[in-house]
């Protein structure tokens, strides 16, 4: 048995190999995602009660989410997840240069997203579709359309402050991988954020109909 | 110990990802049509069912649960029972707030309390006396 | 703990065994903080009228003693300085999964506690531990810097429990089935369990508070068309788990001290390993308790208050559990045991008029009362702090590798122990009568008894500062206590006091069950270690 492959997966002292090390970041990078999980779900509730209360104007103010806009964002996001499993793959395979473009074109997918997203909320701001107080359109119909908005803002905001963490992320890998840090036997950051990432995706999969595509 | 096909590098064939991804956006596509004709209560519920079909792909396959220990799974699909039971029970709140205008107007036909009006001179009065009709609640409620 | 000297190895440390200790000066600091607060305000209710303060001054100090007590103190407290310190190595680890993680907890522990610390000198806080809207949103107190405190610390609280998920189901040493844990580990692990599922519940709650506070968006305020209640639901699905957060740890400890100075096997190992989850799991079900004249649905309050009566069950068996541990077993009355025993009395007290609250019919008249507040005193107190006193006593030894004075120990527990009945006991009687909590102020027929309970109030400090003094001094001049000065059979009995860096010499070996005191006798046992290859 080879020693000199446990030295270059950056073996800590406190596990007793490196499968029991990988095994562990990956539960604690579910458990993570669990929180997460939770954390949104906390918005999920608040946008079901608010819909469930004021139908009306969900669906008048919804009209008024540009779903084309909403679809290539879905879009964006789908491959961007395609990108990170084949970057991860690429690595799998050691082939180092593969996984940094593919992590390139991640990085550069979200990006695309967060510029959608830029365009889509200073529109809103331009027209006074603001959360609360803040409100100042006139024309949706219904008692306090507002709602919508704070829902809208809160959950695309938090989502959006996500996709910033995710990009500064696949970042630091980037520049991980093209100092070599990485390998067939050691990838685990990569894979870690990889999960991370998909989530994120996961999120917006219900973002999307939820603020888009209400019927 | 030399066994590296475990499942930490279980290696997907590419046509698995891109099929994968084919069928995500395929999804996408026949959420935005169907969005676009009115079922009324159940738009929302189809547009969830497809969520729901392509959330598990992007967790089966791109996340790999499919092929991991089934530990992760367990961890992913707890934390969804969890937020289920957050929404489900506050909902049993919020959308039954109003049951208690209904209560109010035909209180429990046999619950005196509600068509008793207690004033100082009436305290001869028993509750007995009282077979009104279920249109008085205000006088007796306590608001 | 004998190894590298000096702050810096402190302050940068990885070994959980440090971060436990840095973790127990912080959570002993915030209990003297809270108690100082407590004592504030039993000087205040002396008698009716201001003392003092006024009721805006008293509003400030009843808040602070709960944020205090309950976030910087009882939520991190076990599971932060004795998970960190004796998991591992009960389960023959040298380490917890994520050292780093580990160290970051504290830091984030202590930045959140700077938070609420600006808080408390920039305004302070009037809205009670719970922050209701809309008077949390509308207050002119400091209520924004006090809340990210918290919302700061609640993640502290989220990466011990992520630690502890994948510690406990990761790096147990080779031969430590589940079932061959400790109890202790199996408490921590159910604790962390909720840490993980309901504390970024109440991220987001604070979170959208904050927001409302400083943008004003209408969320919680009917004008708007929000709702205040909502708020209640969101802040209980995370504050009835977090009761839970608190007390289990607790009934951990617990496990371990009846055992051991039962000198016993444990009775009914599995039905207390499984009740600890199914408190974990039920706690998630019942949050509308809190909530019965919140203007909720009768619909809810009914299903809360029926799930109510079944969260009572696992804390009874573990009771029961507990008390046949101890029959025939060979009691030994030192001071963690005192603490243990008080445990039951107090902890069976608090429990019984948690289910008395929970009959929907009662709590209408008995919810906002002095029954309420004497309910949550006696498990919060009665159960995890008596707990915690017993673990602290148990392991101080371990810790430091010197004894305390027992002469002392003991009559400090059972200062503590009457002061604390004296206190809270006849609060109870209030409650019924109709004292209402957070008021200042009162009428002249409860006199009495707030004078008597401001008493218990005194005795209890005495207890508590005097095992203070005899403490720290243990911690320098103590008699050295060997590995395993109570004769305990759980694997850190195994190590020297204070342990090794490395905590084992190698990989440990198990060799019996954590009670198997019908089987073997553990003198100073000599750990035995698994052959490995060099590395």
């Amino acid at each position: 048995m080879s020693h000199t492959a446990e030295h270059t997966t950056h073996l800590a002292h406190h596990f007793a190999d490196a499968q029991q090390q990988a095994d562990t970041a990956k539960l604690g990078t579910w458990v993570f995602l669990l929180t997460e999980v939770l954390l949104f779900g906390g918005l999920f509730c608040f946008y079901s009660i608010y819909r469930s209360w004021n139908p009306e104007i969900f669906h008048n103010a919804h009209k008024f989410l540009n779903v084309w806009l909403g679809a290539t964002n879905t879009v964006v996001l789908i491959v961007s997840s395609l990108t990170m499993a084949l970057a991860i793959r690429c690595m799998q395979l050691g082939e180092r240069k593969k996984t940094i473009w593919f992590l390139v074109a991640t990085v550069l997918l979200a990006g695309t997203f967060m510029v959608i997203k830029y365009f889509e909320y200073s529109h809103k701001i331009h027209l006074g579709q603001l959360p609360g107080q803040w409100y100042t359109f006139t024309e949706i119909a219904g008692t306090n359309p507002h709602i919508f908005f704070s829902a809208y803002f809160l959950m695309t905001g938090l989502h959006g402050f996500h996709v910033l963490g995710g990009i500064g992320l696949i970042i630091w890998l980037i520049i991980k991988t093209a100092r070599g840090g990485f390998s067939p036997e050691y990838y685990t950051p990569i894979e870690m954020t990889g999960l991370y990432w998909h989530l994120v995706d996961l999120i917006w999969i219900f973002l999307f109909p939820l603020f888009y595509l209400i019927g | 110990m030399s066994n590296h096909s475990t499942e930490h590098h279980h290696i997907l064939p590419l046509r698995v990802y891109f099929s994968v991804a084919a069928a995500l956006l395929a999804f996408t596509v026949i959420t935005v049509i169907i969005a676009q004709f009115q079922f009324g209560e159940f738009n929302l519920l189809i547009a969830m069912i497809i969520a729901a079909i392509k959330a598990s792909l992007v967790a089966l396959f791109f996340m790999h649960l499919k092929y991991d220990n089934r530990i992760y799974a367990v961890v992913f699909v707890g934390s969804l029972m969890f937020l289920a039971v957050f929404v489900i029970f506050t909902m049993f709140d919020t959308l039954r707030r109003g049951d208690i205008y209904e209560e109010v107007a035909h209180p429990l036909h046999d619950a005196r309390i509600y068509h008793q009006t207690i004033t100082p001179a009436d305290t001869s009065r028993t509750s007995s006396d009282t077979t009104h009709s279920s249109d008085k609640p205000a006088e007796s409620g306590h608001h | 703990m004998n190894e590298s000297k000096g702050i810096k190895s402190w302050l940068l440390t990885l070994d959980h065994k440090r971060i436990g200790i840095l973790y127990l000066i912080s959570v002993m600091s915030a209990f003297l903080a809270g108690g100082i607060f407590a004592l504030l305000i039993r000087f205040e209710l002396i008698s009716p009228g201001k003392e003092l303060f006024d009721a805006d001054g008293y509003n400030q100090v009843f808040t602070l003693h709960g944020a205090i007590m309950i976030f910087m103190f009882l939520i991190p407290s076990i599971p932060a300085a004795f998970g960190n310190f004796v998991m591992p190595l009960m389960i023959g680890a040298k380490d917890v999964a994520f050292p780093r993680l580990n160290l970051a907890s504290w830091y984030v522990y202590m930045a959140g506690a700077g938070f609420a610390l600006y808080a408390i000198f920039s305004g302070g806080i009037d809205t009670g531990w719970t922050f209701y809207t809309p008077y949390s949103t509308s207050t002119t107190t400091a209520v924004i810097p006090m809340t990210f405190g918290v919302f700061v610390m609640g993640f502290s609280s989220i990466f011990t429990g992520l630690n502890f998920i994948v510690t406990i189901h990761k790096l147990r040493a080779p031969g430590i089935t589940w079932f061959k844990m400790p109890l202790f580990v199996w408490g921590i692990y159910a604790t962390a369990l909720i840490q993980v599922l309901a504390t970024p519940v109440l991220g987001i709650t604070l979170a959208l508070l904050i927001v409302e506070r400083f943008a004003g968006i209408g969320i919680f305020d009917p004008a708007m068309g929000g709702d205040p209640v909502l708020f209640q639901h969101f802040f209980w699905f995370y504050s009835h788990p977090a009761v839970y957060i608190m007390i289990l740890p607790g009934m951990a400890i617990i496990s371990e001290l009846i055992a051991t100075f039962s000198h016993r096997h444990i009775f009914g190992y599995k039905f207390i390993a499984f009740s600890s989850l199914g408190i974990a799991i039920t706690g998630f079900l019942v949050w509308g308790h809190h909530m019965f004249i919140s203007g909720q649905s009768d619909l809810s309050s009914l299903i809360f208050s029926f799930i109510t009566f079944f969260v009572g069950v696992p804390s009874g068996i573990k009771i029961f559990n507990w008390i046949a541990t101890m029959y025939k077993g060979s009691i030994s009355l030192r001071a963690p045991m005192l603490w243990a025993i008080a445990f039951l009395l107090e902890f069976s007290i608090g429990g019984f008029t948690g289910i008395v609250l929970g009959a929907l019919s009662l709590d209408v008249h008995l919810h906002d009362t002095y029954f309420v507040v004497a309910h949550f005193h006696y498990v919060m107190v009665g159960g995890t702090v008596m707990a915690l006193f017993g673990g602290l006593h148990y392991w101080w030894p371990k810790i430091w590798g010197r004894m305390y004075n027992e002469t002392l120990a003991v009559i400090a527990a059972v200062l503590v122990f009457i002061g604390f009945n004296v206190t809270f006991f006849i609060q109870f009687i209030m409650g019924t009568q109709g004292m209402p909590r957070r008021y200042y102020t009162y009428l002249p027929q409860f006199e009495g008894m707030h004078g008597f309970s401001s008493i218990g109030a005194l005795i209890m400090a005495v207890g508590f500062f005097l095992i203070g003094g005899y403490l720290v001094y243990a911690m320098f001049k103590g008699k050295p206590a060997g590995p395993n000065p109570w004769k305990a059979l759980t694997m850190e009995w195994e190590t020297q006091s204070p342990p090794l860096a490395g905590n084992f010499e190698g990989t440990p070996k198990l060799r019996h069950g954590p009670y198997d005191y019908d089987k073997v006798v553990a003198e100073n046992a000599v750990p035995e270690y698994m052959h490995e290859p060099h590395r």
